[in-house]
C-alpha cells in the first residue's frame, strides 16, 4: 500500500494504457460513428499522456512539444471525419457503421 | 511551490478519467458520451498541469475541450440521433473486440516488463517557471519543419472539410 | 491570539512579496477567492442598474425611479422575483444537459478571476500560463451555450445556439491573434524573454515605461482595436446579439430557460463582460498603473495621484446629496429622500476611509485596475444603445473577412518592427 502512495512513472502509464484500450474497445464495438471517432480521440489523449509523463522523467521537453503537435493532428483528423460524416449522412439518413457497405460484393 | 497532495490528486483525476472513458464507449445517448469526454479531457489538463507540463495543459483545453469538442457537438446535433438512439448499439463482433484489447493489453504489459529497467528510480523536481520558453526554443528551433507542416496539415483539413461538406461543389 | 493578529498582518503587509498561490499559502488564498466573488457579485449587480439607467439616459428617458430612490434597489427586486420565479423544464427536454448547462457556463466565467491581477501581488495565483489559461476557460463557455440549446429541444433555442457558438468560436481566433502581437511586445524588455504571466506582462509595461497601447504606434492601437471589437462579439453583446436579442430570436438559447437559472446565465454573460475587459486592461491599458506615470512622475504628483480614490467615492456622494436636495417635497417620498441621503452618506464615508494613509496605499492599484474596468462596462452600455445589430452573415463576414486578416497583418508587422528595434537601431 505504500508503494502505491508514491506516484511513479508506472502509474501514468497504467492510466495511459487503460485509457487506450477503452478507446480500442470503443473503436471496435460501438455502431454509432460519431462515438468511433470519440473513440479514436481517446487513443490520442492515451498516447499524449504517455508522452508527457517520459518527457517528466528525462527533462527535455521533446514529449510535449510532440504532445502539441498530435492535438492539432487531433484537430485536423476530427474535422475531416466530421466532414466525411456529414457527407456519408446526406446520402444514406442514418449513422450506422454497418451502413457503410456501398463497396460490398 | 512544492507539490501538495499529490497522490490524493492523482487518484482522483485518474478516476474521473476512467468513469468518463467508460462512459463514452457504453453511453446510448451521443451527447452524453461528448460530455463524459469533455470531462475527461479537462481532467487530463489537471494531470498535465501535475507533469510539470503548463503549456500543453492550457493547449488542451483551449483546443480539445474548446475547439474539437464543439465540432463533435455541432455535428451531433445536426446529424439526428433519436432513429440511432432506438437501434442497437453494440455490434455483433462485440467478443472479438474485447479479446483483441485483451491481447492488446498483454502486450502492453510484456513491453513493460521487459523494458522497466530503463526508468530512473528517483526523478528530480522541475521548475516549471519556463517551461512555455524552452517549448517555444524548440519548437521554433529543432521543430521547425515539422511546425510549418502542421500548418500545411490544417490548411488542407480545412479545405477537405469545406469541400466534403458542401452541398454542390 | 497575538500570533493570530501577526500572522494576520504579516500578510496585510504592503512588502508582501508574492500572491497567496505562488505563497502556497490556503487561507489566504481562499480569503482572496471570497473577496473577488463578492466583488464580482457586487458589480454584476451594479451593472445591472447602472445598464438600466445609462440605456435609459441616452434614449431620453429616466429608467428604474421606482424602487429605491432612483431605481437603486431595483437590482435587489429582480434578484427576489428570479429567485421566486418557477423553475420550468421543458416536456421532453434532456435533464441532465438542461441542468448542466448554466452550470458550465457559470462555471468557465468564474474560474477565470483566478489569475486576474488587480495588483503586483493582489491575484488568487500567478500561474505561468496566465493569458493562456484565461483565453482556455473563456472558450468553455461556448460548450454550456451548445448544451443550453440542445437540451431545450425547440428550434428557436437551437438556431440561437448555433449561431451564438459559431460567433463565439470565429472571434476567438481574432482575439487570440491580437492577443500574440500584444504578448510579442513583452519580449522587448533587457532580459529578452517574454511571459504570458498576466502580472508578468504588466510588470513588462512597467519596464519599457510604454503602455502596449501606444506601443510603436499605430500597432499597439490597432491590436487593442481589435481586440475590443472581438471582445464584444466574444459576450454576444450589441451590435452582436443577434443571437438572443428578443426581437430576433425571442431570447436564443435561453428562451426555454427561467427563474435562477436564467439568472445564473445573465451572471455568467456579465462575468464574462468583466473578464475580457480585463485581459483587454492587462494586456494594452497598463493593469494596476496609475496614468502618466513617465509624463508625470515625481512625489507631488504621485501623492495627487494618491488621492484619486477617495475624491471619486466623494464625488459620487456629492451627487447622491444634489439628488437628494432636487427629490420632491412631498410627503410620500420622505423615505426615498432619506435613503438616498443615507446611500450618500455611506458613500461619502468609504471616500474618507480611502483617503486614511494605510488603507489608501493598498488600494491605489485595485482602484486604478477597477476604473479602468468600469470605463469598458460604460463603453459597452454605450455600444448598446449607439449601433444597431449585425445581421448573422454580415458579423460572420466581419469576423473572417475583416478582423482575421487585420490580426495577422498587426502580427507580423509589429514581429517585423520590434525585429528592427532589436537588432538595427538598439543592437
Amino acid at each position: 500500500m505504500e508503494s502505491m502512495l508514491h506516484i511513479t512513472t508506472l502509474h501514468y502509464l497504467v492510466l495511459g494504457a487503460a485509457l487506450f484500450l477503452l478507446g480500442v474497445i470503443g473503436v471496435l464495438t460501438r455502431r454509432n460513428v460519431v462515438i468511433v471517432l470519440m473513440s479514436i480521440e481517446l487513443i490520442l489523449n492515451a498516447v499524449n499522456l504517455n508522452l508527457v509523463a517520459f518527457s517528466r522523467i528525462w527533462g527535455p521537453v521533446n514529449g510535449q512539444v510532440f504532445a502539441i503537435f498530435i492535438i492539432t493532428d487531433a484537430a485536423a483528423e476530427a474535422a475531416v471525419g466530421l466532414g466525411i460524416l456529414i457527407a456519408f449522412f446526406r446520402n444514406k439518413e442514418t449513422v450506422n457503421i454497418d451502413e457503410v457497405n456501398l463497396l460490398k460484393w | 511551490m512544492a507539490p501538495v497532495a499529490t497522490p490524493f490528486f492523482f487518484y482522483l483525476f485518474a478516476a474521473i478519467m476512467l468513469i468518463g472513458g467508460i462512459l463514452v464507449i457504453t453511453q446510448k445517448n451521443a451527447v452524453h458520451s461528448a460530455l463524459a469526454l469533455i470531462v475527461l479531457l479537462l481532467a487530463q489538463a489537471s494531470i498535465y498541469l501535475m507533469l510539470y507540463a503548463p503549456f500543453v495543459a492550457g493547449a488542451q483545453i483551449i483546443l480539445y475541450a474548446g475547439g474539437i469538442m464543439v465540432l463533435f457537438l455541432f455535428v451531433i446535433m445536426l446529424v439526428s440521433i433519436e432513429r440511432s438512439m432506438k437501434e442497437r448499439q453494440f455490434n455483433s463482433q462485440w467478443l472479438v473486440g474485447i479479446v483483441a484489447a485483451t491481447a492488446l493489453g498483454g502486450l502492453f504489459i510484456a513491453v513493460y516488463l521487459k523494458g522497466k529497467n530503463i526508468f530512473p528510480d528517483h526523478v528530480l523536481p522541475v521548475v516549471e517557471n519556463d517551461n512555455t520558453q524552452k517549448v517555444a526554443t524548440l519548437l521554433y528551433g529543432q521543430y521547425m519543419f515539422a511546425f510549418e507542416i502542421a500548418s500545411l496539415l490544417l490548411l488542407v483539413a480545412i479545405i477537405g472539410a469545406v469541400v466534403m461538406a458542401k452541398k454542390r461543389i | 491570539m497575538g500570533a493570530i493578529i501577526q500572522y494576520v498582518q504579516s500578510y496585510l503587509d504592503p512588502n508582501v512579496k508574492v500572491t497567496p498561490g505562488a505563497a502556497g499559502n490556503l487561507f489566504w488564498a481562499l480569503v482572496y477567492i471570497m473577496l473577488v466573488f463578492g466583488g464580482l457579485s457586487v458589480a454584476v449587480i451594479a451593472m445591472n442598474w447602472l445598464e438600466r439607467k445609462i440605456l435609459a439616459h441616452m434614449q431620453v428617458r429616466l429608467g428604474p425611479m421606482r424602487v429605491g430612490p432612483h431605481g437603486l434597489l431595483q437590482p435587489i427586486a429582480d434578484a427576489i422575483k428570479l429567485l421566486l420565479k418557477e423553475d420550468i423544464m421543458p416536456a421532453e427536454a434532456d435533464g441532465l444537459v438542461f441542468w448542466m448547462a448554466p452550470l458550465i457556463v457559470v462555471l468557465a466565467a468564474f474560474t477565470v478571476f483566478v489569475v486576474v491581477p488587480f495588483g503586483p501581488t493582489h491575484a488568487i495565483t500567478d500561474m505561468n500560463i496566465g493569458i493562456l489559461f484565461m483565453l482556455g476557460v473563456s472558450s468553455l463557455s461556448v460548450l454550456g451555450i451548445v448544451m443550453a440549446g440542445w437540451a431545450s429541444n425547440s428550434h428557436y433555442p437551437l438556431i440561437g445556439a448555433l449561431r451564438s457558438s459559431a460567433q463565439m468560436v470565429s472571434y476567438e481566433v481574432a482575439m487570440g491573434l491580437a492577443v500574440v502581437s500584444a504578448i510579442l511586445m513583452t519580449s522587448l524588455n533587457a532580459e529578452g524573454t517574454g511571459t504570458l504571466s498576466m502580472i508578468g506582462i504588466v510588470q513588462a509595461q512597467l519596464a519599457q515605461h510604454e503602455w502596449f497601447i501606444f506601443k510603436f504606434f499605430p500597432l499597439g492601437l490597432v491590436a487593442f482595436f481589435i481586440f475590443a471589437v472581438a471582445m464584444v462579439a466574444e459576450t454576444n453583446r450589441a451590435p452582436f446579439d443577434l443571437a438572443e436579442a428578443e426581437s430576433e430570436l425571442t431570447a436564443g438559447f435561453h428562451t426555454e430557460y427561467s427563474g435562477f437559472r436564467w439568472s445564473l446565465f445573465f451572471l455568467a454573460e456579465y462575468s464574462a463582460m468583466i473578464a475580457v475587459s480585463s485581459i483587454a486592461v492587462t494586456l494594452w491599458l497598463g493593469g494596476w498603473l496609475r496614468p502618466f506615470p513617465n509624463l508625470l512622475n515625481g512625489t507631488p504628483w504621485d501623492q495627487i495621484f494618491s488621492l484619486f480614490p477617495g475624491v471619486t467615492f466623494l464625488f459620487f456622494a456629492a451627487i447622491c446629496f444634489y439628488n437628494t436636495v432636487r427629490m420632491p417635497k412631498h410627503p410620500l417620498f420622505r423615505i426615498q429622500t432619506i435613503g438616498l441621503a443615507g446611500f450618500g452618506v455611506v458613500l461619502g464615508l468609504i471616500g474618507l476611509i480611502l483617503f486614511v494613509p494605510p488603507v489608501s496605499v493598498r488600494i491605489q492599484d485595485i482602484f486604478w485596475f477597477s476604473s479602468k474596468v468600469a470605463g469598458f462596462m460604460y463603453l459597452y452600455i454605450w455600444y448598446r444603445g449607439t449601433f444597431p445589430r449585425y445581421r448573422f452573415d454580415q458579423l460572420m463576414q466581419m469576423g473572417w473577412k475583416v478582423l482575421l486578416p487585420m490580426g495577422l497583418g498587426v502580427l507580423i508587422l509589429t514581429a517585423s518592427v520590434a525585429l528592427l528595434q532589436q537588432k538595427i537601431w538598439h543592437p
